[in-house]
């Protein structure tokens, strides 16, 4: 706590010095209920009779828009199910093309148009594939595809495609308008800024029971979950990269005559196509991570088939099949939007030859599907071709289980005895006026008076919202695991940033703990540390630690070279020019990819609550199971201040360290 | 996809012939019946999936168009009453009993009564544990046999695995009532339970968890329940009856029906697959054995359902 006790504003020099007053504020805080509990014990435990019911208000609220407000004409609920049967409509056209194919009438023999073709899927991708990115590309697309083909997952995955395609589609297309519209109109986008952090801080669990409530389940409320879940990062970009282009672009299309929509379209959205594209591809990403959470309310496809194995009293192959043809569409997709973003226009013949190849992908499409008039194989591949590794998995598995339990059960048990239970218990007993006091000590040290204000008010809605104990278990839960993700992540990150063997590792391996589905790994998990939190930690961790050395890596890769000789000139050894210029250099990155920790720590957390721990978490999926929308959006409300809170204190912390290192 | 607009625009063009007089007996009987889907609900246990996918099988042999949606299991009876949900073959009298009588509140679902299969839920534990504990399966044995359950984080007491949060089940009123030397744990979800008991039973370690039937455990594991004292209503209720004359639940878990649920509008809208639903009736020992199949044999569900309605499908 040292800057607290800096005078942060020298020109005004203070009578007072404010740091050490709110320091002793703090200390007084927190130290006074433990020393006299008789008589302020309202201090410590908050009392009950204070909790407001902001959950039965938040049901209440939902009750009433879906039962009783009306519009006159027609009511809300009339119109969120409009909504959704236009979405319904929508999603046909996608599922007739990839996984039904078009059946007229209902009688067998009935006249039927095939769906498109595995076999001309398969080449149309590896052809597209290396016109996008080349051989090695082809070859990914080619493997990724057949995998999915020969393991029996086909038609689960042309299902999860046509969602994954409709929601892709309406995420860019909402995320371009409503970035647009920020840019356009300043004066929205204050509020769309806020909507963007609160979207990407709700977790998706917490809004799968309003949804319910206002949709109805199937594969739409899925993929309305989805679009609501990917969308915010399309806006972000948009408006980055709006604002990123030449104002001598945007007075160029005035000069030549351009009214303001030709401006926007013609001229600027063009300009910025490179960065939008990189949103096009979070979308994607972020569409192929929510399959699991949408197959929960009924989205059916590859999620579907992952939860259902699981079940099973041998499904750990059968779960892990189907989770990896996820990770197999999600790099695929990944690298082709990625490769999309990279290519460079071209002219000439080179030009002919790419639209050479895209016509040629096309046809290889259209003529597997139009043979496969003639032969169904080709519509569906017969169940014989296919493979599958059996209980091979399980056995694995069990034979872990057999001879490496007892080295799991003593690290668990350390872990628990000496560094979970302490903390948690330490943190659930803390006084929460100290909690509230730490919080704005720390902000008003990071901020100020209003920025101590604004994040004491977010912190306050644990204990107000009656939320404590589940809220402090998180507190405890998160923190724990961030620690631990980012000592892990962090050498790992520098090893990458080192070697390009490493960061190529590594980047195969941040892929697949991203869009694995977290459950395949998180039952073998189980078997080996039982139960509870010591579970739900190995899976937030495994799951968090991405970004730390994804961030990592980068930051310091970026350090310039000119800096690292200036170290290496002025006689730093090895560690030295590490220690004292490569990783201050890189801190604030670093940093960003310890905040962006935290957001997938706090996104893993109902997951975490399907292994047992008692968190926020929890709450919602209790809510889930009592169909209880309000308890759930408390919840989630409360998970998402906690993100924001994070975001906010690490943010101002980062922006004064590159201030002061004039970046 | 099917194209509906077709077949409808045809049916009603029948129905008016019909109407007309011109084609009085080749209108067919089913005229007056809804070519709306019939959407049966499909839950996050084996058992459920067969039930479900029998009764749709049945009446697409009928002629009726079933579509399947997978949805939390009391979420089901919201969607239900929302009209999102035409089927639900099981709602356990053990775990919905609630929500069941909410619902029939409202009128807009109708109960079809009981499937067939008996629902049990209770306390269960390996058979290797009988060692340990002498005196099982008889409750009281458990009062000396913390220690034998026990895990590091609850010694001495034992630690039971419940899914007390979403399946409901009063077990840490009921240790407290018993005065059981164990802590109850939620579990989180059935995978990571069972996941937990499969680790356990392939070292002979000790377990103590909820176990229900229809299930594939109590095929595939060896093990029994506990008997603790037969349940009636007013033990929940009436903290003077049974063993502990301070505090209720002092006995053990209700066991009872599986019930049918549909949605009011059925019997007018699709009167001839109200009667199938109304019918239906599936064996204990035989959905047991299905789930087993699929489960732990590993066949297709499609090939179980099919072979189960080639058998049964005279009495519909």
């Amino acid at each position: 706590m040292s800057e607290v006790a800096l005078p942060r504003d020298d020109t005004h020099p203070r009578r007072f010095p404010v740091g050490w007053i709110v320091a002793g504020v703090v200390a007084l805080a927190v130290l006074v209920p433990y020393a006299a509990p008789d008589s302020f014990g309202w201090a410590k435990t908050y009392p009950a009779r204070w909790i407001v019911p902001i959950s039965d208000w938040l049901k209440a609220f939902l009750f009433w828009l879906s039962r009783d407000l009306s519009f006159g004409l027609f009511t809300f609920k009339d119109m969120t199910r409009f909504v959704s049967g236009l979405f319904g409509y929508a999603l046909e056209v996608p599922k007739a093309l990839f996984s039904s194919g078009v059946t007229f009438g209902d009688e067998e023999g009935a006249f039927h148009i095939p769906r498109l073709s595995w076999a001309g899927l398969i080449a149309a991708v590896t052809i597209w594939s290396y016109l996008l990115g080349g051989v090695r590309l082809a070859v990914l697309g080619l493997l990724g595809f057949f995998y999915i083909l020969v393991f029996g997952q086909w038609d689960s995955a042309m299902v999860t495609l046509s969602q994954v395609i409709l929601a892709v589609l309406t995420g860019v297309a909402g995320g371009i308008g409503l970035g647009i519209l920020a840019y356009r109109v300043p004066r929205l986008e204050g509020t769309v800024v806020a909507a963007l952090d609160f979207m990407q801080t709700v977790p998706t669990f917490a809004y799968l029971v309003p949804l319910v409530f206002l949709v109805g389940v199937g594969p739409v409320s899925g993929m309305l979950a989805t679009i609501l879940y990917a969308m915010p990062p399309m806006v972000r970009v948009t408006m980055m990269a709006l604002k990123r282009v030449p104002p001598e672009l945007d007075e160029l299309a005035r000069m030549t005559g351009c009214e303001p929509k030709q401006a926007l379209w013609k001229v600027l959205v063009p300009s910025a196509r490179d960065d939008l594209l990189v949103g096009v591809n979070q979308v994607i990403m972020l569409t192929l991570n929510m399959i699991i959470i949408a197959a929960m309310i009924g989205a059916g496809g590859l999620g579907f088939d992952v939860l259902n194995a699981l079940r099973q009293a041998n499904g750990l192959g059968k779960g892990l099949e189907a989770g990896l043809a996820v990770v197999a569409l999600a790099i695929v997709l990944d690298r082709m939007s990625r490769a999309l973003v990279e290519l460079r226009p071209v002219h000439g013949a080179a030009a002919a030859r790419r639209r050479q190849l895209f016509w040629i992908g096309l046809a290889a499409l259209l003529a597997c599907t139009l043979l496969s008039f003639v032969f169904p194989v080709l519509e569906k591949l017969p169940a014989e071709y296919r493979i599958s590794t059996g209980n091979m998995w399980s056995d694995v598995v069990s034979w872990v289980n057999v001879n490496l339990f007892s080295t799991a059960d003593a690290i668990r048990t350390f872990l628990l005895m000496n560094l979970l239970v302490p903390v948690k218990t330490f943190l659930i007993g803390f006084p929460w006026i100290g909690l509230l006091a730490v919080v704005a000590g720390g902000a008003w040290a990071l901020g100020g008076w209003g920025f101590a204000l604004g994040m004491t008010a977010l912190i306050a809605f644990i204990p107000v919202a009656g939320l404590w104990e589940r809220g402090m278990t998180t507190i405890y839960l998160c923190s724990i695991s961030v620690v631990i993700a980012t000592l892990v992540g962090l050498p790992l990150g520098f090893l990458g940033s080192r070697s390009e063997r490493m960061h190529k590792f590594l980047g195969a391996m941040c892929d697949t703990l991203q869009t694995l589905p977290s459950f395949v790994y998180l039952l073998p998990v189980v078997m080996l540390f039982r139960i509870g939190d010591v579970s739900a930690l190995v899976a937030i961790v495994l799951y968090a630690m991405v970004p730390a050395i994804r961030f990592t890596d980068h930051g310091l890769r970026r350090v310039p070279p000119s800096l690292q000789e200036a170290g290496t000139m002025a006689g730093c050894t090895g560690t030295q020019r590490l220690a004292k210029v490569e990783l201050p250099y890189a801190l604030p990155e670093i940093m960003l990819g310890v905040n962006q920790v935290i957001m997938m720590a706090l996104s893993m957390l109902v997951v975490s609550s399907f292994v047992g721990t008692n968190d926020l978490g929890k709450q919602i999926q209790v809510a889930i199971s009592q169909a209880d929308p309000g308890k759930g959006l408390s919840a989630g409300l409360a998970i998402a201040f906690l993100g924001i809170l994070a975001d906010r204190m690490i943010g101002r912390w980062v922006a004064t360290r590159r201030e002061r290192m004039g970046l | 996809m099917r194209v509906h607009h077709l077949t409808t625009a045809f049916a009603k063009g029948v129905a008016l012939c019909g109407l007309m007089g011109l084609l009085p007996l080749a209108a067919p009987a089913q005229a007056q019946e809804s070519k709306d889907p019939i959407i049966i609900a499909l839950h996050d246990w084996t058992g459920q999936h067969i039930t479900a996918h029998i009764t749709g099988e049945l009446l697409k042999a009928k002629g009726y168009k079933v579509d399947y949606v997978t949805i939390d299991y009391l979420t089901g009876l919201t969607a239900m009453e929302n009209g999102d949900v035409t089927f639900m073959p099981e709602l356990w009298a053990t775990t919905a009993g609630d929500a069941m009588k909410a619902s029939d509140a409202t009128g807009k679902t109708e109960n079809l009564g009981p499937l067939g299969p008996a629902a049990k839920e209770e306390w269960w534990y390996p058979s290797y544990m009988k060692e340990k504990c002498p005196g099982l399966p008889d409750w009281k044995a458990l009062l000396k046999c913390g220690e034998a359950f026990s895990a590091p984080e609850t010694a001495p007491k034992g630690r039971y695995l419940g899914m007390e949060a979403t399946w409901g089940g009063h077990d840490p009123e009921r240790i407290e009532a018993l005065g059981l030397p164990f802590v109850a744990v939620d579990a989180g979800t059935e995978a990571a339970m069972f996941a937990e008991l499969k680790s356990a039973y392939e070292r002979k370690a000790p377990i103590m968890l909820w176990v229900y039937s229809p299930h594939w455990v109590p095929s595939v594991f060896q093990g029994e329940w506990v008997q603790f004292p037969e349940y009636e209503a007013a033990c929940y209720t009436d903290p003077k009856w049974g063993i502990n004359p301070d505090k209720a639940y002092d006995c053990g878990k209700p066991h009872g029906e599986i019930f049918k649920y549909t949605s009011a509008e059925t019997k007018k809208k699709w009167p001839g697959a109200y009667d199938v639903m109304k019918k239906l009736k599936v064996d204990g020992p035989e959905l047991n054995l299905m789930v087993k199949e699929v489960d732990v044999d590993g066949k297709p569900l499609d090939e179980v359902v099919a072979a189960y309605v080639v058998k049964h499908k005279g009495a519909y």
